[in-house]
């Protein structure tokens, strides 16, 4: 039984989720353009259509602090932010994993001050990158949907047992109503388990946590956290293979368009996969050997996954939301270059930034990256990266 | 409700819930305060410490000095970490997955993680209203870190970062009074207490627990190694911290003050000054202008505790 395709804005749908996942505590702190995910659970608990307790922190500092406190007495619990939200509580982020807190948390993408935008990048995203979360980017609102009830899931199990943040492209995602097959509470019947964290801070069992580590200690504690984010993969890849199974949506790490037997291929990661595939569409038809590579699974990072996809391309044309500052130029770019170098057959590399602040990438704008990139591959280039639609 | 004295000598609980062994400095107001603490508290509590002196002795993988359960997260965000966990609490309670008796989340910090870093999430807290218990155990610096001031260090105090000097008189201005910023959020329950009155502490430590909402205690609690006293003095300097009027004892239920140890003559703070090297600089002119503003404030105090 497949429940219905309805319109619906992508933030709703996501708080639906959490919903459906009967989460027992929501604390968060409203910021453009995450607002829409927060204010429809603060509804929720208020018309009864959800039993949790909603906490209205005054930060977002405070939000993850709270869904510290509250995980780990062992109830289940969401947050959303972005942005400068992400940033305010990025101290908080690193701890929930060292605790291995299952919070599972949407971040509807943001640029990060300054200026101030409240447009889509992925600076945000960026900022947390290694702090020890499970993370994936949504390309569209049915992934918006499916990957955040997934998170409950890979979150929650007691061989992951870490956060997980599912990055949505804010506005171009967040508030975008899309048609999306919604799942109902009976459907998903037992694909996520009730939540038991194993020891969780009650007075019948008293166990200390977050306890300091001096230097004998600390690097095993970080060694245990990275082994576990790191196996986390395959309950990931089984609660996908299970999720397909049961609801007929399949999700991998990283998916190809029209990628197999292509030469080139243009690597995006979150929405701009979708705008990609127009200008892809394009170029097949006049007989250019071009494909696309979405990455979805973000952390752990799908090493063998990328190799895979890119085995047979000769260019792969990295497109980041995201500049490192006085770095490389695109971070997602750095990982690629990173899982490859070493590779007996390595394909050319090319950074791109775009997207910064909301700007829109068109179709169009995709091709041109596309021949830019080659004529980069063929003839090199003494920078580093290239930003696009610079206006000088 | 009114003050009824629950621990006696007789009454207190042998089992000492904030295990010895924990490596806080000899002769610790602040360690002798939170065991104080834990035994008035039992065992029916979630403890949530701020970054600290009292977190940094109890705790280092894989030891602890804890028997009950407690979470140590960062050095600001207690008051929020301990709202998510009542939260969490009721919620799991209400939904029956958990069937336990009463817990009460305690949430304890120094006066750095309470009046300065952790104020916002404190006040969030309090103004949300959530059933739990705040301590502060104010040491009047930010010890663990080495003796810098905090807006709770009294005026004329030398602290490492407010030296005394040529031009410098140590701590500039004056003790933050958090205990009423407290009272401002029309809490229940805030009280002022002293290891040094173990019996009051304890009793103000039941009463936070069974008051409803946010409940706010601030301790002062000697710190000999930043105090520069001897390590023999905490009890004393605590005795004499509340018979000059430095740190007066008083609760305020449901807004209304009540001194629990009321002077009809206060000792001269020079009397609680003169052990201390953190005040050794301190000329007669300071040492005048701070006792005139302790009577003055003891006044204005013993008149809010005389209104009706
Ligand atoms: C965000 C952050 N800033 C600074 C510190 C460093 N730090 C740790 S404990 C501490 C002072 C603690 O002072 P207080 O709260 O008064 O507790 P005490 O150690 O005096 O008991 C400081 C500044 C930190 N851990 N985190
Ligand atoms: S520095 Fe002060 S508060 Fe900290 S452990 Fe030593 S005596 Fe106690
Ligand atoms: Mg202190």
């Amino acid at each position: 039984m497949m429940s219905q395709r309805v319109g619906i804005e992508i933030s709703l749908a996501v708080a639906e989720v959490a919903k459906l996942a009967d989460v027992d505590v929501v604390a968060a702190y409203p910021i453009t353009p995450q607002t829409h995910i927060v204010e429809r659970l603060a509804e929720l608990v208020a018309n009864g259509e959800l039993s949790a307790e909603y906490i209205p922190v005054e930060s977002e500092h405070s939000a993850m602090s709270a869904c510290l406190g509250s995980s780990a007495v062992g109830a289940r619990t969401f947050t959303a932010t972005a942005g400068q939200g992400l940033e305010l509580m990025h101290e908080v982020v690193d701890v929930a994993p060292s605790l291995r807190l299952p919070i599972v948390m949407a971040v509807a993408n943001r640029a990060l001050s300054g200026p101030l935008s409240v447009w889509c990048d992925h600076s945000d995203a960026m900022g947390v990158r290694d702090c020890g979360w499970v993370q994936m980017f949504a390309e569209n609102g049915q992934a918006a949907f499916d990957l955040s009830l997934c998170a409950f899931r890979i979150a929650e199990d007691p061989s992951v047992l870490l956060p997980t943040m599912v990055h949505l492209d804010g506005f171009s995602l967040s508030h975008v109503i899309e048609p999306i097959s919604m799942l109902e509470k009976d459907e998903l019947e037992g694909f996520i388990p009730p939540y038991e964290h194993p020891f969780p801070l009650r007075p019948d069992k008293p166990v200390t946590m977050g306890a300091f580590a001096p230097p004998v200690i600390y690097t095993e504690t970080r060694k245990a956290q990275e082994v576990a984010l790191r196996s986390s993969k395959k309950v990931i890849l089984q609660a996908w293979k299970e999720f397909g199974h049961r609801f007929g949506r399949y999700y991998s790490p990283v998916e190809g368009y029209k990628s197999k037997e292509a030469t080139t291929l243009l690597l995006t990661m979150g929405s701009f996969g979708e705008t990609a595939t127009v200008a892809i569409d394009r170029m097949r038809d006049n007989g250019e050997s071009v494909g696309l590579i979405n990455l979805r699974l973000w952390r752990p990072f799908p090493f063998d996954e990328i190799r895979q996809a890119v085995r047979n391309a000769d260019i792969v044309i990295v497109f980041d939301r995201c500049l490192s500052s006085g770095g490389p130029g695109g971070p997602v770019c750095s990982e690629i270059r990173s899982a490859l170098y070493g590779e007996k057959k390595q394909p050319q590399v090319v950074s791109f930034i775009g997207g910064l602040g909301g700007r829109d990438v068109t179709p169009d704008d995709f091709v041109n990256v596309i021949r830019r990139g080659i004529e980069i591959a063929e003839k090199g280039s003494d920078e580093e990266y290239e930003m696009i639609g610079v206006r000088e | 409700m009114d003050k009824f004295t629950v621990f006696t000598p007789q009454l207190l609980p042998q089992e000492e819930l904030f295990a010895s062994g924990h490596r806080a400095c000899v002769g610790c107001g602040e360690a002798l305060a939170v065991r104080l603490v834990c035994k008035a508290l039992g065992r029916d509590v979630v403890i949530v410490n701020a970054t600290g002196c009292m977190e940094i002795v109890s705790s280092q993988i894989p030891r602890t000095s804890w028997k009950v359960p407690w979470i140590h997260t960062l050095f600001e965000n207690t008051a929020s970490v301990a709202s998510g966990a009542e939260a969490g609490l009721k919620i799991l309670r209400k939904k029956d997955r958990y069937s336990g008796g009463k817990v009460t989340v305690v949430a304890m910090a120094g006066d750095g993680g309470t009046s300065d870093i952790g104020l916002q999430a404190l006040s969030g807290a309090m103004e949300r209203g959530h059933n739990l218990l705040y301590v502060c155990y104010d040491n009047e610096a930010y010890m663990n870190t080495g003796v810098q001031r905090s807006s709770s260090t009294p005026l004329g105090a030398s602290t490492t970062t407010s030296p005394a000097g040529e031009k410098s008189v140590g701590q500039f201005s004056w003790k933050k009074n958090m205990p009423a910023i407290a009272v401002a959020h029309n809490i229940s329950y805030v009280a002022t207490a002293s290891p040094s009155y173990p019996f009051d502490l304890m009793d103000k430590v039941r009463k936070g627990v069974e008051a409803t909402g946010t409940s706010y205690i601030h301790i002062l609690s000697v710190c000999p190694t930043g105090w520069r006293c001897g390590s023999d003095m905490a009890v004393t300097l605590g005795r004499l911290a509340v018979e000059t009027g430095v740190f007066p004892l008083y609760e305020v239920e449901d807004g209304k003050y009540k001194l629990s140890l009321d002077f009809p003559r206060l000792r001269p703070v020079r009397d609680y000054l003169k052990h201390q090297g953190r005040f050794r600089h301190l000329t007669d002119v300071i040492i005048d202008k701070i006792q005139d503003r302790v009577t003055d404030e003891y006044l204005k105090l013993r008149r809010k505790a005389s209104e009706d």
